[in-house]
């Protein structure tokens, strides 16, 4: 999809990091609600760091309300390329694995930026998804050194003593 | 032979025969001669050309009950018609009027010493053209109970469409023939008073839109069919709608949807349709969403006999419910009382928010009175609803068990209704505080119904109570009437909420009571014994569908008991 | 500066209430849920005009999840409850949810008879092959070969074909949603709100928990490579013949809906009296 303007990019910037915040929160409250409150609390800081990202993109570009998506928006995958999937938790789901989704995210973000960095945006659009670029890889770097901070989950990890009813 | 107050006759015959549509015509003869009458209808299982009968009185006072015995039996042919034998009771007076050429009245009814009066029905509508014998015997019946041939006249002008002129003709050949028999006769009729022709079908419907009902989901079944068929367009007259639905399961959800967007609803069925909605009326109990039921019932179980009168949905109408499921069950105890029956319980189940079930049965339903209008007072049982507000909580825990109830639409007071238990916000809850909060409150506001004199209809007094509801309440009056002293009757209309209380009161004094019911297990006294505490000794007369307790009958039971006492 | 774009009135995490889903983390139905959000956001709807209605299952736990007016019914009967109240309320929104278990089992009759009557509403069945709130039990879309404790062989019976027989009942409207893909089932909900009549829309939603296998979908599913078709005859043989992962509008027809209350009342109850008087 073409980014016609300055405006345009920044609210698909800022309507990415909305989307993210609010999906680690539906993260942290799912988690919560199965008693994972480790994770849930992982996914909560994440979420409050998107949230900032988000509010900087607002006061950076004087923006006194929400800008709302534009009409027949959408983007090239199913959601927007920070937003991770909701198939990606599992309930006895560890740290480690919040902080793969979240490198996913960032990952998946330094693409999206990349691109229009080096598309046929106009030139002010392209500066500002460099920059854009940039801070996404600081963020994967940072990620990145979070996880050796984590364990690393062991095999059988998922394993329920009282598994589910599957098989016969 | 000297006047009566009550003359009775039956017309019966094959399909084609015309019987139903002749007596419709006799009863609405009788109307405009300034009698009171009913008409009930018996007929085979099949769907075009069985067997058939029309069953008639024709009285001085207001009656819905069947007498003991009929004066009167006239048959166009009688093929099959044997089988109503036992619904159609003939005594040495009666009179058996038969065409000679479709062969001898059959045993089972001759056996009786009723006499024969043979009428060639079907070569006197020969001779003129266009003309059906059924026309030829309403003129005999007639002529044999003493009405005027104006009113018979008047009664085909209003009910014919086509062959008016040979119709009434051959009525007139038929009213000639009876002048030389010797029939019976009716005293005069009373004064004139304000009168309907109705059946308890057609009442119920009306006392629906009455109450307040304007989305009704019908599915068909006998014998409730005609109430809905009464509706689809009254409804479409009143600014409501029916909509037909593919099961029951689906016309009571149907009806459910219609009342949480805040439109009183009802739907009407018979006890198989009963048994496929009562896991629907207890969401409505769980989420508080008012909805009525019109139960015509017929004879059960299973499949039963659907063209015929039980009372045997008492228990599945009172505690088929899973779980505790505090609820409105109604009777109306007449046929007129189907009217305002079926409106009060539109106004309770509306007043607090919970299903109510309407106990009519196939007597009333297909039975066609003449009635002293009823009398409706406007009632003030209106639903409770919310306004926009703050903290808004549905299933708040109020004094009353009442809260008010959110129609969406309402801004800031958006709820999920939920047959899940919940807490006061309707959240979904699985705690005992929850659970037990929520029941209290369910129960409270029932129980807490307040139905004034409305409760039961008493008559009379004495130490010999009968009690009974429905349509076994008629017979029951009668069979008072004719005693004339020392009996009280307690014809109970609402039977959930049970009123001990009010109950006991008006059992003060009484000795013996008798319980009157038409079903096999005695389903009524042992709600009774169950619900009340009742004095002295107790009797319990009943018998199952699908044949009318005769006003004799019950006579003969109090005064066998009383001479006994 | 201003904002490049109006404010909507209401953002998604409006139509959501504060009350947490029961759901599995990992969950398809977690995306319906934001997607049904977006559509309204998307439609610029209030949340108290617009009316979620459901039966039992795992899916059926939407309507508590919104904001909007909600309704939980009965196993299987969330379409006569819908029928009912957008008959009576016809200005409302009226939104069903479903599961293949409730829908398609127990509610199958019901399924039938709402597509052919047509009364204007959004009717979303996630599908996930598997009763999920009973633990783990086969429902008519599951293969005929899937084991489970119920079923130790598998059922051994042939998968319902649930958009099939919307055609075949005379549905308007048949579409196939993601879960994986919130924005487009917002786009489809949309839609089928926009819609006037009866508007299906079956949403492949995986079900982690039972079967986990079903996390594959997302390799699976592709847009329908054809755009959708008026013709039955046309539309019966794609849906005859699709591998199950067509996603988007796949049968589009222009029945009128079913209408709903009478005009202004041309009587009052007590007109009526007049049928009876003598």
């Amino acid at each position: 999809m073409p980014v016609p303007s300055l405006e345009d990019f920044m609210s698909r910037a800022y309507t990415m990091e909305l989307e993210a915040t609010e999906r680690y929160a539906q993260f942290a409250e799912q988690l919560d609600t199965h008693n994972n409150r480790e994770v849930a609390q992982l996914f909560r800081k994440l979420s409050e760091i998107e949230a900032l990202h988000a509010k900087r993109i607002l006061e950076e570009m004087g923006w006194p309300s929400v800008p709302a998506l534009p009409p027949a928006f959408a983007w090239s995958g199913a959601e927007a390329p920070e937003t991770a999937p909701f198939d990606s938790l599992h309930y006895l789901m560890q740290p480690y694995h919040a902080l793969e989704i979240a490198l996913r995210c960032e990952l998946e973000a330094v693409k999206y930026f990349d691109d229009i960095a080096a598309g046929a945006a106009p030139q002010r659009v392209r500066a500002a998804a460099k920059e854009m670029a940039d801070e996404e890889r600081e963020h994967v770097a940072l990620i990145k050194q979070w996880m050796k901070k984590v364990p690393r989950p062991a095999a059988g990890w998922d394993e329920d003593p009282d598994p589910p009813r599957i098989a016969g | 032979m000297k006047p009566t107050p009550s003359v009775s006759v039956a017309l019966a015959g094959s399909g084609g025969a015309g019987v139903m549509t002749a007596g419709n015509m006799l009863l609405e003869a009788a109307a405009l001669a300034g009698y009171y009458g009913l008409m009930t209808r018996t007929s085979g299982p099949q769907i075009r050309g069985g067997e058939a009968a029309a069953m008639l009185r024709v009285a001085t006072f207001p009656t819905d009950g069947q007498d003991d015995r009929f004066q009167v039996l006239a048959a166009i042919d009688w093929q099959n018609v044997g089988r109503f034998a036992a619904e159609l009771p003939l005594a040495p007076g009666s009179i058996i009027v038969g065409d000679p050429a479709q062969g001898e009245p059959p045993e089972v009814f001759t056996r009786s010493g009723a006499r024969y009066l043979p009428v060639p029905l079907k070569q006197l509508a020969g001779q003129l053209a266009g003309a059906w014998p059924n026309m030829v015997a309403l003129g005999v019946l007639a002529g044999l109970i003493g009405l005027s041939f104006e009113s018979v006249e008047a009664a085909a002008k209003k009910a014919m469409k086509k062959g008016l002129e040979a119709g009434i003709a051959a009525a007139r050949l038929g009213f000639s023939q009876a002048s030389s028999l010797e029939g019976f006769s009716l005293e005069k009729p009373p004064s004139s008073s304000a009168r309907w022709l109705i059946t308890g079908n057609e009442a119920a419907g009306y006392g629906a839109l009455r109450g307040g009902v304007r989305f009704v989901a019908a599915y068909p079944i006998t014998p409730a069919t005609e109430l809905l068929e009464w509706l689809a367009p009254a409804l479409a007259k009143v600014g409501g709608t029916l909509v037909q639905a593919e099961d029951e399961l689906a016309s009571i959800n149907m009806a459910l949807g219609a009342s949480y967007g805040g439109v009183p609803s009802l739907t009407a069925t018979s006890g198989p349709g009963l048994a496929l909605m009562i896991e629907a009326l207890g969401l409505g109990v769980a989420a508080e969403v008012p909805v009525v039921v019109v139960d015509v019932m017929r004879t059960g179980p299973s499949t039963g006999i659907a063209t015929k009168s039980e009372q045997a949905d008492l228990n599945i109408a009172l505690y088929g419910m899973h779980g505790d499921a505090p609820h409105i069950v109604v009777a109306p105890n007449s046929l007129a009382d189907c009217v305002a029956a079926t409106a009060w319980a539109v106004g309770l189940a509306e007043s607090l928010q919970v299903p109510a079930i309407v106990l009519s049965d196939q007597y009333f339903g297909q039975a066609r009175a003449v009635v002293d209008a009823p009398v409706l007072e406007k009632q003030s049982l209106e639903r409770l609803k919310a306004e926009g507000a703050e903290g808004y909580k549905r299933y708040a825990l109020t004094e009353s068990g009442i809260s008010p109830m959110a129609i969406p639409g309402t801004r800031g007071t958006a709820y999920t209704a939920d047959g899940l238990e919940h807490n006061e916000g309707g959240t979904p809850s699985s705690q005992t505080a929850d659970h037990l909060a929520q029941m209290d409150k369910r129960a409270r506001k029932v129980s807490q119904l307040d139905p004034g004199d409305a409760w039961a209809s008493i008559e009379g007094e004495g130490e010999t109570a009968v009690l009974t509801f429905g349509s076994c309440t008629g017979p029951v009056r009668e069979a008072m009437a004719r005693n004339g002293k020392g009996v009280k009757l307690v014809s109970l209309r609402l039977l959930s909420p049970a009123q001990p209380e009010r109950l006991r009161k008006a059992l003060e004094g009484v000795k013996r009571v008798l319980v009157v019911e038409q079903n096999h297990s005695g389903q009524f006294l042992r709600y009774l014994r169950s619900e009340y505490q009742l004095p002295g000794e107790v009797r319990s007369l009943r018998r199952p569908g699908p044949l009318p307790f005769r006003p004799e009958e019950v006579r003969q039971e109090l005064l066998n008991w009383e001479e006994t006492a | 500066m201003n904002a490049p774009f109006a404010a909507a009135a209401l953002q998604p995490k409006d139509f959501k209430s504060g009350y947490k889903p029961v759901w599995c983390p990992g969950c398809g139905d977690y995306s319906v849920l934001t997607g049904v959000t977006k559509a309204l956001a998307m439609l610029e709807l209030r949340p108290e005009n617009v009316a979620v209605v459901s039966g039992i299952g795992c899916s059926s736990r939407i309507p508590a999840y919104t904001n909007c007016y909600g309704f939980h019914g009965v196993h299987g009967r969330a379409l006569p409850a819908a029928t009912g109240l957008k008959v009576a309320r016809p200005e409302l929104t009226v939104l069903v949810a479903s599961g293949d278990g409730d829908g398609y089992s127990i509610g199958g009759n019901h399924f039938l008879h709402a597509c052919r009557r047509n009364v204007d509403l959004t009717y979303i069945v996630m599908d996930n092959h598997v009763y999920g709130m009973t633990k783990g039990q086969p429902s008519p879309t599951t293969e005929p070969d899937w084991r489970s404790k119920l079923a130790p062989g598998g059922t051994g019976l042939r998968e319902f074909h649930p958009l099939v027989i919307a055609l075949a009942s005379g549905a308007n409207f048949i579409a196939r949603g993601f879960s994986g893909d919130p924005n487009g089932l917002a786009a489809l909900i949309a839609e089928a709100v926009r819609h006037p009549g009866f508007y299906f829309l079956e949403v492949l939603s995986p079900c982690v928990t039972f079967r986990p296998e079903q996390r594959g979908w997302k390799e699976a599913v592709h847009p329908a490579p054809v755009a959708p078709t008026d013709d039955p005859g046309r539309a019966a043989r794609r849906l005859m013949t699709d591998d199950g992962f067509n996603i988007g509008v796949l049968y589009k027809g222009s029945r009128a809906p079913f209408t709903g209350m009478a005009a202004a009342p041309t009587d009052s109850p007590e007109d009526l009296e007049c049928l009876f008087r003598l």
